[in-house]
């Protein structure tokens, strides 16, 4: 188990234990944590799974694959931390993450 | 009027399935679609990325399996209503009356919605402003391209749409190509072109910028784009295009008094039928214990959801349990000549 904390847009911190080796998105889903909508089920086909990544733990992800960029021009205001929670495997090195839900996905 | 069986909603995988099935057993159907061509997310989404895991087809793309779909139901002559969405059900005595966003109304003994994750619409800008100036200097889609002769057009996006516009207008207009970072997802030859006309003056191109704010009073006169690092620049121009892909919304669905849970529409496992009766769900759009989101799912849902509408198209008709191998009413539904 590694602790991630979700900040969603109403100013709520949700900090919940997601099993290693599931996928930030399915941890909010999970926990239904609200604003993260997966619409694609975790294929790198949406952009609705989008996230903004607490700054001090950018560089301690996994790079972005090629279609993860295409996909975040999609996203709904795109930052330079942005990152599709579906892509972010859930290990030890990321317990403690903290991503910010944007005010909506589409 | 259309008068048919079954309406399907929703040209995915799992409608064109549903279709197979309703002929198979000697029903008619009439499908309806919001996108301009039968496929649904395997068309919109992946056309070009294969499959692994369609039963008995190693590999295959979203295209391929679209195509092949498209076969199989030829014998039944379906009627496809393309760029329409259902807008309204009415129970009319035992039957339906539908009605479209195109002005069409269906006669139906039953309903298999087939919607996937919804209608794909065009994913607009966050700034709400922008609402105002939509359909007049605003736009997410082009119908009559003659309207930007001469006029100063900034279009925002990297993928395909985006690219091939700013290259065809800037025969005729004055373009800028606004793209939030260096990288395209659109065809590298275009991007190629794009920095060409971008080169020779032909074309403004920028990069690492988006909107910040549009400013006009009935139509669009300037906007203010912002740069990663902050810096804000103002444009003068006559129209905005916004090119950022499609996302999907359940829209009008909502209204339909189904019981929905998460984007989703709970069902019944023995014949897919929804808290309404004569409204069935299959494919990614219902939900069940132990649903998948799989197209092989949506299949086997579409099988049971077809002899759920039996009953209500041939009320006084048993439906017998047939295999195609042997069938002799399926093979002539086939148009299978021995």
């Amino acid at each position: 188990m590694a602790k991630i904390t979700y900040h969603t847009h109403d100013n709520k911190t949700h900090t919940v234990d997601v099993q290693k080796g599931l996928t930030v998105m399915e941890g909010a889903i999970q926990n239904d944590i609200p604003g993260i909508d997966a619409d694609c089920g975790g294929g790198m086909a949406c952009a609705t799974c989008h996230v903004y990544v607490k700054e001090e733990w950018l560089d301690k992800l996994p790079a972005k694959e090629d279609g993860e960029e295409d996909m975040l021009d999609m996203a709904f205001e795109p930052k330079n931390n942005s990152r599709l929670s579906c892509q972010l495997i859930v290990s030890d090195e990321l317990d403690g993450l903290e991503v910010n839900i944007p005010s909506k996905q589409g | 009027m259309n008068k048919t069986d079954v309406l399907i909603i929703g040209a995915g995988p799992t409608g064109l399935f549903c279709a197979h099935q309703l002929g198979i057993i000697g029903l008619s159907c009439e499908i309806v679609d919001n996108l301009d061509k039968a496929g649904g997310q395997c068309i919109e989404l992946y056309p070009d990325k294969p499959i692994y895991d369609i039963p008995a087809v190693p590999e295959c793309t979203g295209e391929e399996l679209t195509n092949n779909l498209l076969e199989q139901i030829k014998p039944f002559n379906v009627k496809f209503h393309l760029n329409e969405r259902v807008e309204q059900l009415k129970k009319t005595e035992s039957r339906w009356n539908i009605k479209t966003s195109g002005g069409k109304e269906f006669d139906v003994a039953a309903i298999v919605i087939a919607g996937g994750v919804g209608s794909f619409e065009p994913r607009k800008f966050s700034l709400k402003e922008c609402e105002k100036f939509e359909g007049s200097s605003l736009f997410y889609s082009i119908k009559d391209k003659t309207i930007f002769n001469d006029k100063t057009i900034s279009i925002f996006g990297g993928g395909d749409s985006a690219l091939d516009w700013a290259i065809e207008l800037s025969n005729t207009s004055k373009v800028n190509l606004i793209h939030r970072r260096d990288g395209f997802s659109g065809a590298e030859a275009s991007v190629k072109k794009v920095k060409e006309l971008n080169d020779n003056g032909k074309l403004n191109l920028f990069t690492k910028y988006q909107m910040d704010s549009v400013s006009g009073d009935k139509n669009i006169e300037s906007l203010k784009i912002k740069h990663d690092e902050g810096e804000i620049k103002e444009i003068k121009s006559d129209y905005v295009l916004g090119f950022f892909g499609l996302i999907m919304q359940l829209g009008p669905i909502l209204n339909w008094g189904l019981n929905i849970n998460k984007k989703t529409i709970e069902v019944n496992t023995e014949n897919f039928e929804t808290n309404i009766k004569g409204i069935f769900a299959i494919g990614d759009i219902c939900s069940y214990p132990g649903k998948l989101k799989l197209i092989l799912s949506g299949f086997h849902e579409g099988a049971l959801a077809a002899r759920g509408c039996f009953k209500y198209a041939k009320p006084d008709e048993k439906l017998r349990f047939e295999f195609t191998t042997t069938s002799k009413a399926a093979q002539e539904r086939l148009g299978i000549k021995k």
